[in-house]
């Protein structure tokens, strides 16, 4: 699904990602741990393809392509999702139709007619009761004014509909009650294939009860330095990270 | 800090895109350039005028010259020489107006086509009745017999001054007096063609009604007159939109639009302005010096202005109401959008006369490239307007860092019971909101276009629902190439 190989990637000349390398096979779900300024919403926002950074060296393959000539929405269109860990305000821009122009975007770009909208209705009517979206919300702007778990909903929701092959969840549990967590959780457990794949990136061990990983790696200073399966992180809660290196 | 990467990629989006911009290859009949009496009385024997409507151009006329053109404006362009342009054309073959269809001209009726307005009745929009300008003469207005089934008048001003000279005696240059500006008295003496409609006591108009204006021929000005009148009771909602090839000379397009709402009556009108802007480097493109103004005549009666307003080099334009019955509504819904090298400079004035009287100011303006957009508004309580309010609301959205925005409003209140309220806000398309549209797969472009659709939303759901979504694909195409 996705390789990662000898990864170096600078911002104003400080190196954050150091050679990183990772690979991520289907129907698997990775959770990259590390400490604030490890370089994890580097690494999402690299692959996602946003500006600002420099690529020093290596590669980047999704789905069989190298995707450093991709813009960001070829790159979503090819089926990557990136679930935001601050989702923005989008002022005037109502839910619904955002989410059906994204939908169509993709739609167009795969050479198929744009959605039924009767088609439409239904998938957002069934995702949003399960994800426990009001119907109030979905006349809302885009986030605007959203609670901390009702953009996180949203999140999932837009995740749900666009049914991407990589989903990179960034700090999805950040500003999320306990009740919101396991909704949130719950949604994206359910959206969990053989052929699809997950990253969780966090900060704590408290998410990865929810949705469960085959592999824990921590970063520090843009690298990997460990690996390991699920009790990786339960060893990294007790321990912390200076002692687990 | 400025994302090149995204900027360039937006530059890089054609900013090519005036679809409309096409000419349509017609020989046309014109006087010789310039403005004369001699001009005038072409322009009224043309249109068969009666001599008082001859007398009130010259009339006009005389008072234009020896006024001055305003210079009060942010507005640069380069002078206008009014002996340099063509006052008439019209496609040859139009010494009368061809009674059906199928008299017209067929490149005329393709014309309409291409621009998406049929002119068959068959094919219109269900419940849309167009008029349609052709420079200097309107060719065609679709739905009149069952209008005038209603009592409704709707055609073009020319044929009215013939029919209903008394409606037009009674009410032309009421609102606008021949002497109130350069620009007025311009038109006055100069006009060619434009819509007039009358409704009747009691009468709410069933369909839309619309002109549609097109500037073909090159070198020449569109002063384009229209006058409503909706008596009491009534109730109409009419509709403009503008097109016109691309050149690369300016052309000059004056317009004067008069409202009259009598007690208990409303008029809704709403523009949407897509004259050609001028190509990336600022060269061609219409200037735009139109006067609207409507008065609420009588008691309880209620105009409102939308105008989308995306094209022309410039634009001088502020609609206006004159609130003199009590507890009259003045309404003011705009969007205007520059970018590459336009000026807009619009707005409103609520003039309160009678008292409660009540008016509301939406205002959102959009700059991109290198272009100008001004907000200018005055909001006046009279003496006599008590209990009278407004409240206006007045945003500015900023694309790249090379536009400007600029806000002038005036309030001036000479009564102590009446509130204005005023609120303004500055504000860009930041980064992180491009990011997360473009992470979601929509392109650049769509995601410029939904934002500022969104900016927008509050203005765009007032127009008549035939015309909404075309407006909202209208913003996403002004603003292609919109970021540098």
């Amino acid at each position: 699904m996705l390789e990662i190989k000898d990864l170096t990637v600078s911002v104003e000349d400080k190196i954050i990602l150091n050679n990183f390398s990772l690979k991520i096979n289907q129907g698997e779900v990775h959770a990259i741990m590390g400490p604030n300024g490890s370089g994890k919403s580097t690494l999402s926002n690299v692959l996602c393809g946003k500006d600002n950074y420099k690529i020093k060296k290596g590669e980047i393959i999704f789905k069989e392509k190298n995707i450093f000539e991709l813009s960001i929405d070829e790159r979503a269109k090819l089926g990557l999702f990136l679930a935001f860990q601050y989702p923005v305000e989008l002022p005037g821009v109502s839910i619904t139709p955002f989410l059906k122009t994204a939908i169509n975007s993709k739609l167009k770009s795969l050479g198929k007619k744009e959605i039924d909208s009767l088609e439409f209705a239904k998938k957002v009517r069934e995702a949003s009761e399960y994800l426990g979206i009001s119907k109030e919300m979905l006349k809302r702007s885009v986030n605007e004014g959203f609670s901390g778990g009702e953009k996180k909903r949203y999140e999932v929701l837009q995740m749900t509909l666009l049914n991407p092959d990589l989903t990179i969840l960034d700090e999805t549990d950040s500003g999320l009650d306990i009740d919101a967590l396991k909704t949130v959780s719950k949604g994206v457990n359910r959206l969990k294939r053989k052929d699809n794949s997950i990253v969780v990136i966090t900060h704590y061990q408290r998410l990865l009860d929810y949705i469960i990983p085959d592999f824990v790696h921590i970063l520090v200073a843009g690298k990997i330095v460990r690996s390991g399966d699920k009790n990786l992180a339960l060893e990294l809660e007790k321990k912390g990270y200076e002692n687990i290196i | 800090m400025p994302n090149l990467n995204t900027l360039n990629n937006i530059k890089k989006i054609s900013s090519e895109k005036y679809k409309d911009g096409f000419v349509t290859d017609l020989e046309s009949e014109r006087p010789k350039k310039g403005l004369s009496e001699e001009i005038i009385k072409f322009i009224s024997n043309k249109k068969n005028e009666p001599e008082w409507m001859l007398n009130w151009r010259l009339k006009a006329y005389e008072v234009w010259k020896n006024m001055k053109e305003p210079d009060w404006s942010e507005l640069n362009y380069d002078k206008i020489d009014y002996q340099d342009i063509y006052y008439f054309s019209a496609p040859k073959g139009f010494e009368s107006k061809p009674k059906s269809l199928d008299e017209i001209d067929p490149k005329l009726i393709e014309t309409y086509n291409k621009l998406g307005i049929p002119l068959k009745e068959q094919k219109i929009l269900a419940g849309v009745a167009v008029d349609a300008v052709f420079d200097s003469v309107s060719v065609a207005t679709t739905y009149r017999e069952k209008l005038s089934k209603l009592g409704i008048i709707f055609c073009p001003i020319s044929e009215a001054i013939i029919k209903h000279p008394d409606l037009i005696k009674k009410y032309l240059g009421t609102v606008i007096p021949t002497t109130d500006h350069y620009f007025a008295a311009l038109n006055s003496a100069v006009f060619t063609d434009g819509s007039f409609v009358y409704v009747p006591e009691g009468v709410k108009c069933p369909m839309e009604l619309s002109t549609y204006f097109r500037i073909n021929a090159e070198e020449t000005g569109q002063f384009e007159r229209t006058l409503i009148i909706a008596d009491k009771g009534s109730y109409v909602s009419y509709l403009e939109g503008c097109t016109a090839p691309k050149r690369d000379s300016n052309q000059l397009h004056a317009a004067n639009v008069e409202l009259i709402a009598m007690e208990d009556a409303e008029i809704k009108y709403s523009t949407v302005q897509n004259w050609y802007p001028g190509d990336e480097n600022g060269k061609g493109g219409i200037y735009n010096f139109v006067t609207k103004r409507g008065i609420c005549k009588g008691n309880n009666s209620k105009i409102s202005w939308t105008q989308v307003e995306t094209g022309s080099a410039i634009t001088w334009k502020y609609p206006s109401c004159i609130l003199k019955g009590d507890n009259s509504i003045g309404e003011f819904y705009s969007v205007a959008i520059t970018n590459n090298f336009q000026q807009a400079d619009t707005g409103t004035k609520m003039i309160h006369l009678g008292k409660n009287t009540k008016s509301k100011i939406i205002s959102k303006g959009i700059s991109s490239g290198k272009s100008q957009n001004t907000y200018r508004g005055l909001v006046r309580f009279s003496k006599n307007s008590s209990n009278s309010r407004n409240y206006t609301q007045c945003d500015s959205l900023l694309i790249g860092n090379k536009c400007g925005a600029h806000t002038i409003p005036y309030i001036e209140s000479n009564n102590n019971s009446s509130v204005a309220e005023h609120e303004a806000s500055t504000s860009k398309i930041s980064e992180d909101q491009l990011y997360y549209c473009q992470q979601r797969g929509l392109t650049n472009e769509e995601a410029v276009s939904i934002i500022v659709n969104g900016f927008c939303k509050q203005v765009l759901q007032n127009l008549p629902m035939e015309f909404a979504v075309e407006a909202q694909q209208l913003v996403g195409i002004s603003l292609e190439g919109s970021v540098g």
